[in-house]
C-alpha cells in the first residue's frame, strides 16, 4: 500500500532558488486540499444538503477543537494509537521471526507455508467476533485482532526479501568464515531490509484500519468508538470530526513510517534515488 | 501426493481443533468441535440463510468493486495523461490514500442508511484509490519509445492512449485491483458486523449474539473461504489477461 512512487519530489541540494521553488511546489500541492475544504464549506453552507448529511467544515473544526480542550481527543487518539501500534509491534516482531524461520528451516516452512498462503488473502476481520468471544471486549481482543491482520504481509515480505538476497554476498561471507549468526545479522537481514520495511509499511495502515473497526464494533473509548457513539446519537458533527481525526492520524503515521524508512536505509542505494514520499 | 504433503499442516490444524474441543482442553462454548461446526454449516445451507445473506454480501461487494474499478482506472489514466488533472488530484490522492477506510462506515450509514446503498458506497470509496494509484503508476511507466513510435507511425492521441498507454498500465492496474479486492472483503464484513440487517457479516454478529457459536464459526469460515477463493480466482484471471507478456 505504500507505493506512492508517483509522488516523488526531487531532493536536490538546497540552494536559494531551489528552496523557493520547493516552497512554491509545496503550496501548489496544498492548493487542491485547501480547495476541497472550501468546496466542503460552500456545499454545506449552500443548503443543497442538510447539516445532518454534511455539517460545515468550520463546524467540524470547532468540534475537533472543543474535543481537544476537554482532552477527549487526546485520550481517544492515544488509545487507538496504543492498540494499533502494540498490535503492529507484535506483528512486526513475530512476523519477521517467523519469516526468518521459514527461510532457514525446512520444517517451519512446511508447516507455515500453506497456513500463510491460505491466511493471507482471507478477510481476517471476520474473526473479530471470535476474538471477542475468547479475549473479551477490552484491549486484548483488539490488539490480538490487529496483530493477526498485520502479521501476514510481514511474514511474506520477510520471506520474499530473504529469498532475494544476492547469492554472491552469501558465498563471499561464508568464504570469509562468517558463522550462521553473523551471516543472518550482517548479511541476510540488512540485504532483505528494504523489502521487510516495505512489508511493515503495508502492515501499518492495516493495523490502523483494524483498530478502528474493532473499536467501532466493541464501542468504548478510542477514535472508532467515539465515531460509532456519535452516529448512534445522530451527532453528525461528531462523525465527521472522527473522519478528519482518523484521516490525519493515518496520514501522519504513514509519513512517519516513510521517514523511519529513509533513516534506516540511509546506507542503501535507494536513498540516493528521489525519495518515495 | 506432493500437494497432499504440502497441505498436510492445514489438515493437522483441523485435527488439532477437533481434538482440543473434544478432549475438553478448552470449553466447547469457546471452541465448538470442527465436526459440529460442519453440521451447523449444513443446517445454515439447508435453511437457505447462507444463500440469502451470501447473495446480499456478494452483490454489495461486486457492485462497489465494479464502480471502484471503473472510476478508479479512469482517474488513474486521466492523471497520467493530463498534467493538470495530476496537479489537481495528486495531492488529494496522496492525502486520502493512507486514511483508514473503515472510518467511512458511520458516514456512509449517515448518508444512505442501513441497507445496500451504504455498503456499496463504502466499498466504492474505500477501494477506488488503490486502483487509481496502480493505474496511474502503470500508465506513467509506459515506455516512451513505444509512445513515440506509435506517434511517428501516425497514430492519433486517442489510439496511443488506447493501444499503448492502457495496455502498459494493465499489470499494475490489476495489482491495484487485487489490493482493492482484499479491501472490499474487509470493508464489507466490518460494515455488516457494525450496522446491517442482512449479509454474511450481519449473520456472524447475529449468531454470536445468540450464543450459537458453532453456527457463528461456520459463517466465519465461509467468509474466510470466500475471500481466499476470490483472491485465487483473480490471480488466475491476471495470468490469463497478461499472457501476452513475456
Amino acid at each position: 500500500m505504500a507505493r506512492l512512487a508517483g509522488f516523488r519530489s526531487k531532493s536536490a541540494p538546497a540552494t536559494q532558488p531551489d528552496a523557493a521553488m520547493r516552497a512554491l511546489g509545496a503550496a501548489g500541492r496544498l492548493a487542491p486540499i485547501v480547495l476541497l475544504a472550501l468546496a466542503w464549506e460552500a456545499l454545506a453552507a449552500s443548503g443543497t444538503v442538510t447539516p445532518f448529511q454534511l455539517p460545515r467544515f468550520s463546524a467540524v473544526l470547532t468540534r475537533i477543537w472543543t474535543d481537544a480542550l476537554t482532552n477527549d481527543l487526546l485520550l481517544n487518539t492515544a488509545l487507538t494509537l496504543y492498540r494499533a501500534l502494540v498490535g503492529f509491534g507484535i506483528a512486526a516482531v513475530a512476523g519477521i521471526l517467523l519469516g526468518v524461520g521459514m527461510s532457514r528451516y525446512g520444517a517451519v516452512r512446511w508447516l507455515l507455508d500453506p497456513i500463510v498462503s491460505v491466511g493471507f488473502p482471507m478477510p481476517k476481520i471476520a474473526f473479530l467476533p471470535v476474538m471477542m468471544l475468547w479475549l473479551g471486549v477490552y484491549d486484548r481482543s483488539k490488539i490480538a485482532m490487529v496483530a493477526l491482520d498485520a502479521i501476514f504481509p510481514v511474514i511474506t515480505g520477510t520471506v520474499a526479501g530473504i529469498a532475494g538476497v544476492d547469492r554472491q554476498l552469501l558465498w563471499s561471507a561464508r568464504n570469509m568464515g562468517a558463522t550462521e549468526r553473523e551471516l543472518l545479522w550482517q548479511i541476510v537481514l540488512p540485504a532483505a531490509s528494504p523489502q521487510i520495511i516495505t512489508a511493515l509499511q503495508v502492515a501499518l495502515p492495516i493495523a490502523l484500519i483494524v483498530a478502528v473497526v474493532a473499536e467501532m464494533l466493541m464501542g468504548g473509548y478510542g477514535l472508532g468508538g467515539a465515531m460509532v457513539h456519535a452516529s448512534r446519537f445522530a451527532d453528525s458533527r461528531g462523525v465527521f470530526a472522527g473522519i478528519v481525526e482518523i484521516a490525519v492520524v493515518g496520514y501522519l503515521l504513514v509519513k512517519a513510517m516513510a521517514l523511519v524508512r529513509r533513516r534506516l536505509l540511509i546506507w542503501h542505494q535507494e536513498a540516493q534515488l528521489p525519495s518515495t514520499v | 501426493m506432493s500437494s497432499l504433503l504440502r497441505y498436510l499442516p492445514l489438515v493437522l490444524i483441523a485435527v488439532a481443533w477437533e481434538a482440543t474441543a473434544r478432549l475438553g482442553l478448552v470449553s466447547q462454548l469457546a471452541l465448538p468441535p470442527l465436526s459440529q461446526v460442519a453440521l451447523a454449516w449444513m443446517e445454515l445451507f439447508k435453511s437457505g440463510e447462507l444463500f440469502v445473506n451470501g447473495a446480499s454480501s456478494l452483490w454489495r461487494a461486486g457492485a462497489g468493486l465494479t464502480l471502484a474499478v471503473a472510476v478508479g482506472a479512469t482517474l488513474g489514466i486521466a492523471m497520467a495523461w493530463w498534467r493538470t488533472v495530476n496537479a489537481a488530484l495528486g495531492p488529494l490522492v496522496e492525502m486520502l490514500y493512507p486514511m483508514p477506510k473503515s472510518a467511512l462506515i458511520p458516514v456512509t450509514v449517515l448518508w444512505l442508511g442501513f441497507g445496500d446503498g451504504s455498503k456499496i458506497l463504502l466499498i466504492f470509496l474505500g477501494c477506488m484509490l488503490p486502483v487509481t494509484l496502480g493505474t496511474f503508476n502503470g500508465a506513467r511507466g509506459s515506455d516512451q519509445a513505444l509512445v513515440w513510435s506509435a506517434r511517428s507511425m501516425g497514430a492519433n492521441r486517442l489510439s496511443v492512449l488506447w493501444d499503448v498507454v492502457v495496455p502498459s498500465a494493465l499489470p499494475e492496474m490489476l495489482n491495484g485491483i487485487r489490493t482493492a479486492l482484499a479491501l472490499a472483503f474487509i470493508l464489507l464484513v466490518s460494515a455488516e458486523l457494525i450496522v446491517a440487517r442482512e449479509g454474511l457479516g450481519y449473520l456472524i454478529g447475529y449468531l454470536g449474539a445468540n450464543g450459537t457459536y458453532d453456527a457463528m464459526f461456520a459463517v466465519v469460515l465461509t467468509v474466510a473461504f470466500l475471500g481466499f477463493a476470490a483472491d485465487r480466482a483473480f490471480q488466475v484471471l491476471i495470468e490469463r489477461l497478461l499472457i501476452w507478456r513475456d
